[in-house]
Protein backbone atom coordinates (compact mmCIF):
# COMPACT_ATOMS: atom_id res chain seq x y z
CA UNK A 1 0.00 0.00 0.00
CA UNK A 2 2.63 1.91 1.10
CA UNK A 3 4.35 2.36 -2.42
CA UNK A 4 1.37 3.59 -4.01
CA UNK A 5 1.69 6.88 -2.08
CA UNK A 6 5.36 7.33 -1.84
CA UNK A 7 6.84 9.24 -4.74
CA UNK A 8 10.16 8.60 -5.86
CA UNK A 9 12.55 11.17 -8.29
CA UNK A 10 15.00 10.43 -10.65
CA UNK A 11 16.83 13.95 -10.80
CA UNK A 12 17.15 17.75 -9.81
CA UNK A 13 17.26 20.75 -11.70
CA UNK A 14 18.67 23.91 -9.96
CA UNK A 15 18.50 27.36 -11.28
CA UNK A 16 20.35 30.85 -10.12
CA UNK A 17 21.06 34.04 -10.98
CA UNK A 18 22.24 37.22 -8.75
CA UNK A 19 23.77 35.92 -5.13
CA UNK A 20 23.73 32.24 -6.77
CA UNK A 21 27.05 30.85 -6.59
CA UNK A 22 27.30 31.58 -2.72
CA UNK A 23 23.54 30.05 -2.29
CA UNK A 24 24.15 26.94 -4.41
CA UNK A 25 27.81 26.44 -2.21
CA UNK A 26 25.18 26.10 0.78
CA UNK A 27 21.94 24.07 -0.94
CA UNK A 28 25.03 21.25 -2.46
CA UNK A 29 26.82 21.15 0.87
CA UNK A 30 23.77 19.51 2.60
CA UNK A 31 24.24 16.33 0.19
CA UNK A 32 26.04 13.22 0.89
CA UNK A 33 28.84 11.58 -1.37
CA UNK A 34 26.06 8.55 -2.39
CA UNK A 35 23.41 11.34 -3.20
CA UNK A 36 21.48 8.82 -5.48
CA UNK A 37 19.86 11.65 -8.36
CA UNK A 38 22.30 13.93 -10.25
CA UNK A 39 21.63 17.77 -9.96
CA UNK A 40 21.68 19.62 -13.05
CA UNK A 41 22.72 23.24 -12.29
CA UNK A 42 22.47 26.55 -14.45
CA UNK A 43 23.74 29.35 -12.63
CA UNK A 44 23.79 33.30 -14.90
CA UNK A 45 27.23 33.72 -15.65
CA UNK A 46 29.42 36.19 -17.58
CA UNK A 47 29.93 34.71 -20.96
CA UNK A 48 33.47 34.37 -20.21
CA UNK A 49 34.15 33.56 -16.80
CA UNK A 50 36.17 30.35 -16.56
CA UNK A 51 35.90 26.94 -14.46
CA UNK A 52 35.94 28.97 -11.03
CA UNK A 53 32.37 28.57 -10.24
CA UNK A 54 32.98 24.51 -10.59
CA UNK A 55 36.46 24.66 -8.28
CA UNK A 56 34.40 26.72 -5.88
CA UNK A 57 31.17 24.27 -5.37
CA UNK A 58 33.23 21.06 -5.76
CA UNK A 59 35.45 22.38 -1.89
CA UNK A 60 31.81 22.77 -0.58
CA UNK A 61 30.25 19.55 -1.66
CA UNK A 62 31.04 15.95 -1.29
CA UNK A 63 29.78 15.14 -4.56
CA UNK A 64 31.44 14.80 -8.20
CA UNK A 65 31.06 18.72 -9.29
CA UNK A 66 32.13 19.16 -13.66
CA UNK A 67 31.16 21.14 -16.05
CA UNK A 68 28.53 19.57 -18.37
CA UNK A 69 29.49 18.04 -21.29
CA UNK A 70 28.07 17.47 -24.97
CA UNK A 71 26.21 13.90 -25.18
CA UNK A 72 27.77 12.52 -21.43
CA UNK A 73 25.33 9.95 -20.18
CA UNK A 74 23.83 11.73 -16.69
CA UNK A 75 24.91 9.70 -13.99
CA UNK A 76 23.46 9.79 -9.82
CA UNK A 77 26.02 11.52 -7.47
CA UNK A 78 27.14 13.76 -9.99
CA UNK A 79 26.99 18.19 -10.43
CA UNK A 80 26.17 19.82 -13.77
CA UNK A 81 27.11 22.79 -14.66
CA UNK A 82 26.00 24.60 -17.68
CA UNK A 83 29.31 26.09 -19.16
CA UNK A 84 29.23 29.41 -19.69
CA UNK A 85 27.90 30.97 -22.79
CA UNK A 86 25.78 27.55 -24.02
CA UNK A 87 22.56 26.66 -22.66
CA UNK A 88 22.55 23.26 -21.20
CA UNK A 89 19.48 20.38 -22.67
CA UNK A 90 18.21 17.37 -21.18
CA UNK A 91 18.06 14.66 -23.89
CA UNK A 92 15.16 12.04 -23.25
CA UNK A 93 17.35 9.63 -23.42
CA UNK A 94 19.29 10.85 -20.04
CA UNK A 95 22.46 12.47 -21.65
CA UNK A 96 23.20 16.11 -21.99
CA UNK A 97 23.33 18.34 -24.90
CA UNK A 98 24.30 21.90 -25.34
CA UNK A 99 23.76 24.43 -27.72
CA UNK A 100 24.46 28.11 -28.96
CA UNK A 101 20.38 28.92 -29.58
CA UNK A 102 19.52 32.68 -28.79
CA UNK A 103 19.60 34.04 -25.17
CA UNK A 104 16.55 33.27 -24.06
CA UNK A 105 15.52 36.20 -20.81
CA UNK A 106 18.66 37.71 -22.17
CA UNK A 107 20.34 34.73 -20.53
CA UNK A 108 22.81 31.87 -21.98
CA UNK A 109 22.34 29.52 -20.50
CA UNK A 110 18.89 29.93 -19.33
CA UNK A 111 17.00 28.16 -16.76
CA UNK A 112 14.12 28.02 -18.78
CA UNK A 113 15.98 25.69 -21.53
CA UNK A 114 17.25 23.16 -19.08
CA UNK A 115 14.08 22.83 -16.69
CA UNK A 116 11.33 22.70 -19.70
CA UNK A 117 13.98 20.01 -21.62
CA UNK A 118 14.29 18.15 -18.05
CA UNK A 119 10.82 18.41 -17.95
CA UNK A 120 9.89 15.92 -20.58
CA UNK A 121 12.80 13.94 -19.79
CA UNK A 122 11.90 12.92 -16.36
CA UNK A 123 7.94 13.86 -15.88
CA UNK A 124 6.93 13.75 -12.50
CA UNK A 125 9.86 12.72 -11.20
CA UNK A 126 11.81 15.63 -11.69
CA UNK A 127 12.80 18.14 -8.69
CA UNK A 128 12.74 21.99 -9.85
CA UNK A 129 14.65 24.44 -7.62
CA UNK A 130 14.61 28.20 -7.77
CA UNK A 131 16.96 29.87 -6.04
CA UNK A 132 18.29 33.82 -5.76
CA UNK A 133 18.35 35.70 -9.29
CA UNK A 134 17.34 39.06 -10.37
CA UNK A 135 15.18 38.47 -13.26
CA UNK A 136 12.13 36.29 -13.94
CA UNK A 137 14.15 33.38 -16.06
CA UNK A 138 12.70 29.71 -15.26
CA UNK A 139 9.08 30.61 -14.77
CA UNK A 140 8.45 29.35 -17.48
CA UNK A 141 10.12 26.07 -16.57
CA UNK A 142 8.85 25.36 -13.27
CA UNK A 143 5.32 25.84 -15.46
CA UNK A 144 6.09 22.75 -17.18
CA UNK A 145 7.34 21.25 -14.52
CA UNK A 146 4.34 21.54 -12.83
CA UNK A 147 1.94 20.26 -15.41
CA UNK A 148 3.95 17.17 -16.05
CA UNK A 149 3.76 16.19 -12.49
CA UNK A 150 7.02 17.59 -10.85
CA UNK A 151 7.78 18.74 -7.22
CA UNK A 152 8.93 22.51 -6.93
CA UNK A 153 10.82 23.98 -4.66
CA UNK A 154 11.73 27.81 -4.14
CA UNK A 155 14.03 29.45 -1.92
CA UNK A 156 11.66 32.25 0.28
CA UNK A 157 12.39 35.27 -0.84
CA UNK A 158 13.00 37.12 1.86
CA UNK A 159 16.32 34.84 2.75
CA UNK A 160 17.22 35.57 -1.11
CA UNK A 161 20.10 38.21 -1.83
CA UNK A 162 18.10 39.04 -5.30
CA UNK A 163 13.85 38.03 -4.82
CA UNK A 164 12.69 38.51 -8.48
CA UNK A 165 13.55 35.17 -9.89
CA UNK A 166 11.75 33.36 -6.34
CA UNK A 167 8.67 35.83 -6.81
CA UNK A 168 8.30 35.55 -10.16
CA UNK A 169 8.22 31.55 -9.88
CA UNK A 170 6.00 31.88 -6.86
CA UNK A 171 3.24 33.86 -8.90
CA UNK A 172 4.07 31.58 -12.16
CA UNK A 173 2.35 28.26 -10.70
CA UNK A 174 1.65 26.58 -7.61
CA UNK A 175 5.39 25.82 -5.65
CA UNK A 176 5.02 22.50 -3.04
CA UNK A 177 7.71 23.86 -0.79
CA UNK A 178 8.90 27.96 -0.28
CA UNK A 179 11.88 27.84 2.41
CA UNK A 180 14.16 29.64 3.68
CA UNK A 181 18.07 29.14 1.94
CA UNK A 182 19.73 27.38 4.77
CA UNK A 183 16.44 24.55 4.96
CA UNK A 184 16.62 23.91 0.89
CA UNK A 185 19.27 21.42 0.83
CA UNK A 186 18.63 19.25 4.25
CA UNK A 187 14.92 19.07 2.78
CA UNK A 188 15.98 17.87 -0.72
CA UNK A 189 17.65 15.21 1.29
CA UNK A 190 15.01 13.82 3.04
CA UNK A 191 12.51 14.02 -0.26
CA UNK A 192 15.36 11.96 -2.13
CA UNK A 193 15.69 9.48 0.40
CA UNK A 194 12.06 9.11 1.84
CA UNK A 195 10.13 10.04 -1.52
CA UNK A 196 6.97 12.76 -0.88
CA UNK A 197 4.30 11.97 0.62
CA UNK A 198 1.20 12.11 -1.94
CA UNK B 1 0.95 5.78 -25.53
CA UNK B 2 0.83 8.94 -22.93
CA UNK B 3 0.63 12.27 -24.77
CA UNK B 4 4.14 13.01 -24.41
CA UNK B 5 4.98 9.89 -26.52
CA UNK B 6 2.09 11.04 -29.17
CA UNK B 7 4.23 14.21 -29.37
CA UNK B 8 7.39 12.33 -29.89
CA UNK B 9 6.20 10.29 -32.47
CA UNK B 10 4.79 13.42 -34.47
CA UNK B 11 8.00 15.09 -33.84
CA UNK B 12 9.43 11.72 -35.57
CA UNK B 13 6.84 11.57 -38.41
CA UNK B 14 7.18 15.78 -38.49
CA UNK B 15 11.30 14.98 -39.57
CA UNK B 16 10.96 12.58 -41.74
CA UNK B 17 7.51 14.81 -44.11
CA UNK B 18 10.72 17.32 -44.18
CA UNK B 19 13.10 15.00 -45.68
CA UNK B 20 10.73 13.79 -48.00
CA UNK B 21 9.28 16.55 -49.09
CA UNK B 22 11.92 19.41 -49.13
CA UNK B 23 15.48 16.97 -48.86
CA UNK B 24 16.58 18.41 -45.43
CA UNK B 25 17.71 15.95 -43.13
CA UNK B 26 16.77 16.90 -39.29
CA UNK B 27 16.06 12.91 -38.37
CA UNK B 28 19.88 12.43 -36.30
CA UNK B 29 19.72 16.06 -34.40
CA UNK B 30 19.82 15.69 -31.10
CA UNK B 31 16.32 15.99 -29.96
CA UNK B 32 15.48 18.79 -27.11
CA UNK B 33 16.52 21.55 -28.94
CA UNK B 34 14.70 20.67 -32.31
CA UNK B 35 11.63 19.66 -29.89
CA UNK B 36 12.06 23.11 -28.45
CA UNK B 37 11.97 25.01 -31.58
CA UNK B 38 9.22 22.99 -33.00
CA UNK B 39 6.77 23.77 -29.91
CA UNK B 40 7.64 27.04 -30.04
CA UNK B 41 6.88 27.72 -33.62
CA UNK B 42 3.55 25.49 -33.14
CA UNK B 43 2.27 28.19 -29.89
CA UNK B 44 3.41 31.23 -32.09
CA UNK B 45 1.77 30.31 -34.74
CA UNK B 46 -1.26 29.22 -32.58
CA UNK B 47 -1.22 25.45 -34.13
CA UNK B 48 -3.40 23.05 -32.07
CA UNK B 49 -0.58 20.21 -33.04
CA UNK B 50 2.10 18.83 -34.51
CA UNK B 51 0.63 16.88 -37.39
CA UNK B 52 -1.31 20.08 -37.97
CA UNK B 53 1.98 21.37 -38.83
CA UNK B 54 3.16 18.70 -40.67
CA UNK B 55 -0.08 19.88 -43.08
CA UNK B 56 0.19 23.14 -43.23
CA UNK B 57 4.36 22.76 -44.15
CA UNK B 58 3.27 19.85 -46.90
CA UNK B 59 1.39 22.21 -48.75
CA UNK B 60 2.69 25.68 -47.72
CA UNK B 61 6.59 26.27 -48.55
CA UNK B 62 6.71 29.53 -47.24
CA UNK B 63 6.06 28.24 -43.35
CA UNK B 64 8.53 25.67 -44.11
CA UNK B 65 11.06 28.23 -44.88
CA UNK B 66 10.28 29.68 -41.68
CA UNK B 67 10.39 26.92 -39.76
CA UNK B 68 13.90 25.95 -41.45
CA UNK B 69 15.49 29.32 -40.33
CA UNK B 70 13.78 28.35 -36.77
CA UNK B 71 15.27 24.79 -36.73
CA UNK B 72 19.46 26.04 -38.21
CA UNK B 73 21.17 28.42 -35.28
CA UNK B 74 22.57 31.08 -37.08
CA UNK B 75 23.97 32.57 -33.87
CA UNK B 76 27.65 33.38 -34.65
CA UNK B 77 30.23 36.07 -33.66
CA UNK B 78 33.21 37.40 -35.43
CA UNK B 79 36.39 35.85 -33.69
CA UNK B 80 34.03 34.07 -31.41
CA UNK B 81 36.65 32.74 -28.80
CA UNK B 82 39.61 35.25 -29.25
CA UNK B 83 42.24 32.21 -27.96
CA UNK B 84 41.16 30.07 -31.00
CA UNK B 85 42.31 32.69 -33.52
CA UNK B 86 45.26 33.17 -31.56
CA UNK B 87 45.96 29.23 -31.42
CA UNK B 88 45.79 29.52 -35.28
CA UNK B 89 48.69 32.50 -35.35
CA UNK B 90 51.02 30.41 -33.09
CA UNK B 91 50.56 26.88 -34.42
CA UNK B 92 48.59 26.46 -37.67
CA UNK B 93 49.60 29.65 -39.29
CA UNK B 94 53.72 29.17 -39.61
CA UNK B 95 52.96 25.33 -40.63
CA UNK B 96 50.36 26.30 -43.29
CA UNK B 97 52.83 29.00 -44.24
CA UNK B 98 55.19 26.28 -46.04
CA UNK B 99 52.97 25.31 -48.64
CA UNK B 100 52.41 26.85 -51.94
CA UNK B 101 48.76 27.27 -52.29
CA UNK B 102 45.95 26.49 -49.60
CA UNK B 103 42.48 25.44 -49.20
CA UNK B 104 40.05 25.93 -46.31
CA UNK B 105 36.57 24.85 -45.67
CA UNK B 106 34.16 26.85 -43.12
CA UNK B 107 31.05 23.73 -42.78
CA UNK B 108 28.40 25.37 -41.53
CA UNK B 109 29.41 29.18 -41.57
CA UNK B 110 26.21 30.90 -41.07
CA UNK B 111 26.19 34.72 -41.57
CA UNK B 112 29.95 34.56 -42.59
CA UNK B 113 31.61 36.26 -39.96
CA UNK B 114 33.94 33.44 -38.75
CA UNK B 115 35.00 33.67 -42.75
CA UNK B 116 35.54 37.55 -42.25
CA UNK B 117 37.52 36.86 -38.70
CA UNK B 118 39.91 34.13 -40.85
CA UNK B 119 40.12 36.00 -43.87
CA UNK B 120 41.66 38.88 -41.51
CA UNK B 121 43.61 36.67 -40.11
CA UNK B 122 45.60 35.00 -42.77
CA UNK B 123 45.64 38.50 -44.66
CA UNK B 124 47.86 39.91 -41.41
CA UNK B 125 49.63 36.79 -41.72
CA UNK B 126 50.57 37.32 -45.62
CA UNK B 127 48.86 34.16 -47.04
CA UNK B 128 45.54 35.23 -48.05
CA UNK B 129 46.40 36.02 -51.63
CA UNK B 130 47.29 32.01 -52.24
CA UNK B 131 44.26 31.13 -50.19
CA UNK B 132 41.14 29.23 -51.56
CA UNK B 133 38.31 29.30 -48.93
CA UNK B 134 35.10 27.60 -49.87
CA UNK B 135 32.07 28.56 -46.93
CA UNK B 136 29.17 26.33 -47.01
CA UNK B 137 26.06 26.24 -45.04
CA UNK B 138 22.92 24.26 -45.67
CA UNK B 139 20.81 27.83 -45.38
CA UNK B 140 20.43 30.04 -48.13
CA UNK B 141 19.42 32.41 -46.78
CA UNK B 142 22.20 32.82 -44.36
CA UNK B 143 24.57 32.21 -47.05
CA UNK B 144 23.23 35.28 -48.95
CA UNK B 145 24.26 37.53 -45.61
CA UNK B 146 27.42 36.24 -45.60
CA UNK B 147 28.11 36.87 -48.88
CA UNK B 148 27.10 40.23 -48.81
CA UNK B 149 28.96 40.84 -45.57
CA UNK B 150 26.89 43.53 -44.26
CA UNK B 151 27.04 43.24 -40.43
CA UNK B 152 24.87 45.60 -37.54
CA UNK B 153 26.28 47.87 -35.84
CA UNK B 154 25.49 47.06 -32.46
CA UNK B 155 27.90 43.88 -32.57
CA UNK B 156 31.38 45.95 -33.51
CA UNK B 157 32.18 46.82 -30.14
CA UNK B 158 32.73 43.51 -28.72
CA UNK B 159 33.75 42.26 -32.70
CA UNK B 160 36.47 45.11 -32.08
CA UNK B 161 37.33 43.62 -28.38
CA UNK B 162 37.81 40.06 -29.61
CA UNK B 163 39.86 41.16 -32.85
CA UNK B 164 42.32 42.51 -30.77
CA UNK B 165 41.95 39.84 -28.14
CA UNK B 166 42.92 37.25 -31.01
CA UNK B 167 46.08 39.18 -31.58
CA UNK B 168 44.77 41.37 -34.26
CA UNK B 169 47.62 43.48 -35.54
CA UNK B 170 46.08 46.42 -37.45
CA UNK B 171 42.67 48.79 -36.14
CA UNK B 172 39.62 46.82 -36.73
CA UNK B 173 38.17 49.98 -38.11
CA UNK B 174 40.64 49.01 -41.11
CA UNK B 175 38.19 46.58 -42.16
CA UNK B 176 34.81 47.71 -43.10
CA UNK B 177 33.43 51.22 -43.77
CA UNK B 178 30.59 51.97 -40.99
CA UNK B 179 27.10 53.65 -41.97
CA UNK B 180 23.97 54.17 -39.65
CA UNK B 181 23.13 51.05 -38.55
CA UNK B 182 24.99 48.52 -39.91
CA UNK B 183 28.83 48.17 -41.43
CA UNK B 184 30.12 46.30 -44.87
CA UNK B 185 32.98 44.35 -44.85
CA UNK B 186 35.94 45.42 -46.86
CA UNK B 187 35.39 43.56 -50.33
CA UNK B 188 39.04 42.37 -50.66
CA UNK B 189 38.47 39.78 -47.73
CA UNK B 190 36.17 38.07 -50.26
CA UNK B 191 37.68 38.18 -53.03
CA UNK B 192 38.97 34.37 -52.13
CA UNK B 193 35.74 33.22 -50.77
CA UNK B 194 33.34 31.31 -52.58
CA UNK B 195 30.19 30.94 -50.77
CA UNK B 196 27.75 27.75 -51.51
CA UNK B 197 25.33 25.41 -50.13
CA UNK B 198 26.71 22.27 -49.07
CA UNK B 199 24.40 20.32 -46.43
CA UNK B 200 26.42 18.41 -43.82
CA UNK B 201 23.93 15.64 -43.75
CA UNK B 202 23.65 14.86 -46.90
CA UNK B 203 25.89 15.98 -49.35
CA UNK B 204 29.51 14.73 -50.10
CA UNK B 205 33.03 15.06 -49.46
CA UNK B 206 34.76 18.77 -50.54
CA UNK B 207 38.25 18.19 -52.18
CA UNK B 208 41.95 18.35 -50.97
CA UNK B 209 41.17 20.78 -47.88
CA UNK B 210 44.20 21.91 -45.88
CA UNK B 211 42.22 23.36 -42.73
CA UNK B 212 38.58 22.95 -42.26
CA UNK B 213 36.80 24.74 -39.79
CA UNK B 214 33.34 23.43 -38.36
CA UNK B 215 32.80 25.19 -35.18
CA UNK B 216 29.47 24.78 -32.97
CA UNK B 217 27.38 22.89 -35.28
CA UNK B 218 28.57 19.52 -34.45
CA UNK B 219 26.56 19.85 -31.11
CA UNK B 220 23.37 19.90 -32.76
CA UNK B 221 23.88 16.18 -33.93
CA UNK B 222 22.91 12.83 -32.32
CA UNK B 223 26.42 10.05 -32.21
CA UNK B 224 25.66 8.45 -35.42
CA UNK B 225 25.53 12.08 -37.78
CA UNK B 226 28.52 12.84 -36.08
CA UNK B 227 30.21 9.85 -37.34
CA UNK B 228 29.30 11.19 -40.81
CA UNK B 229 30.40 13.98 -40.64
CA UNK B 230 33.49 13.33 -39.11
CA UNK B 231 34.51 10.58 -41.60
CA UNK B 232 33.06 13.31 -44.31
CA UNK B 233 35.96 15.62 -42.90
CA UNK B 234 38.64 12.70 -42.83
CA UNK B 235 37.57 12.24 -46.66
CA UNK B 236 37.78 15.79 -47.40
CA UNK B 237 41.26 17.08 -45.78
CA UNK B 238 44.85 16.01 -46.98
CA UNK B 239 47.37 14.11 -45.23
CA UNK B 240 48.15 16.53 -42.29
CA UNK B 241 45.42 18.82 -42.74
CA UNK B 242 43.84 20.85 -39.46
CA UNK B 243 40.36 20.24 -38.43
CA UNK B 244 39.15 22.94 -35.92
CA UNK B 245 36.19 21.86 -34.00
CA UNK B 246 33.91 24.90 -31.43
CA UNK B 247 35.17 24.66 -27.78
CA UNK B 248 32.55 22.32 -26.31
CA UNK B 249 33.39 19.59 -29.56
CA UNK B 250 35.65 16.96 -29.69
CA UNK B 251 36.88 14.20 -31.40
CA UNK B 252 37.86 12.57 -28.85
CA UNK B 253 35.04 10.08 -28.37
CA UNK B 254 34.42 9.17 -32.01
CA UNK B 255 34.94 6.39 -33.97
CA UNK B 256 37.44 8.12 -35.60
CA UNK B 257 39.68 9.60 -32.60
CA UNK B 258 42.50 7.59 -33.92
CA UNK B 259 42.92 9.54 -37.39
CA UNK B 260 43.55 12.41 -35.73
CA UNK B 261 46.15 14.03 -33.17
CA UNK B 262 45.69 16.84 -31.30
CA UNK B 263 47.52 20.13 -31.90
CA UNK B 264 45.76 22.98 -29.54
CA UNK B 265 43.53 20.53 -27.19
CA UNK B 266 41.99 23.44 -25.46
CA UNK B 267 41.39 25.27 -28.67
CA UNK B 268 40.28 21.59 -30.31
CA UNK B 269 42.26 21.99 -33.72
CA UNK B 270 43.40 18.69 -34.34
CA UNK B 271 45.56 17.00 -37.46
CA UNK B 272 44.69 14.28 -39.85
CA UNK B 273 47.79 11.82 -38.92
CA UNK B 274 49.41 10.99 -42.35
CA UNK B 275 48.67 8.33 -44.27
CA UNK B 276 45.53 6.57 -43.09
CA UNK B 277 44.76 5.15 -46.66
CA UNK B 278 47.89 3.19 -47.34
CA UNK B 279 47.86 1.08 -43.58
C1 LIG C 1 25.42 27.95 -34.47
S1 LIG C 1 25.82 28.24 -36.15
C2 LIG C 1 27.57 28.23 -36.09
C3 LIG C 1 28.19 29.29 -36.95
C4 LIG C 1 29.70 29.40 -36.92
N1 LIG C 1 30.34 28.17 -37.40
C5 LIG C 1 30.21 29.75 -35.52
O1 LIG C 1 30.70 28.87 -34.82
O2 LIG C 1 30.11 30.89 -35.11
C6 LIG C 1 25.36 26.69 -36.87
C7 LIG C 1 25.26 26.73 -38.39
O3 LIG C 1 25.24 25.38 -38.88
C8 LIG C 1 24.36 25.30 -39.96
N2 LIG C 1 23.93 23.90 -40.12
C9 LIG C 1 23.13 23.18 -39.31
N3 LIG C 1 22.95 21.95 -39.81
C10 LIG C 1 23.69 21.88 -40.95
C11 LIG C 1 23.91 20.88 -41.92
N4 LIG C 1 23.33 19.68 -41.83
N5 LIG C 1 24.72 21.15 -42.96
C12 LIG C 1 25.31 22.37 -43.09
N6 LIG C 1 25.13 23.37 -42.20
C13 LIG C 1 24.32 23.13 -41.14
C14 LIG C 1 23.22 26.23 -39.61
O4 LIG C 1 22.50 26.65 -40.74
C15 LIG C 1 23.98 27.37 -38.90
O5 LIG C 1 24.28 28.40 -39.80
Amino acid sequence: MKENTVKTFKAIVMGASAGGIKALGIVLSAFPKDFPVPVLIVQHLHPNSDSYLIQMLAQQCALTVKQADEKELIHASTVYIAPPNYHLLVEEDYSLSLSVDPRVNFSRPAIDVLFETAAYAYRDQLIGVILTGANGDGSQGVKLIRKLGGYLVVQDPATAEAEAMPRAAISAVRIDRVLPLEQIGPYLVQLINRGCQL
Amino acid sequence: MDDIETQNLELQLLLQAIYLKYGYDFRNYAKASIKRRILHRLTSDKLPNISAMQHRLLYDEAFFGRLLLDLSINVTEMFRDPNFYLAIRQHVIPQLRELPYLKIWHAGCSTGEEVYSMAIVLKEEGLYDRTQIYATDMNEVVLRQAREGIFAINHLKQYTANYQKAGGQESFSNYYSAHYDHVVMDKSLKKRVLFSDHNLATDGVFGEMNLIMCRNVLIYFDRDLQNRVFNLFKESLCDNGFLCLGSKESIRLSVHSNTFEDVVKEEKIYRKKISQNIL
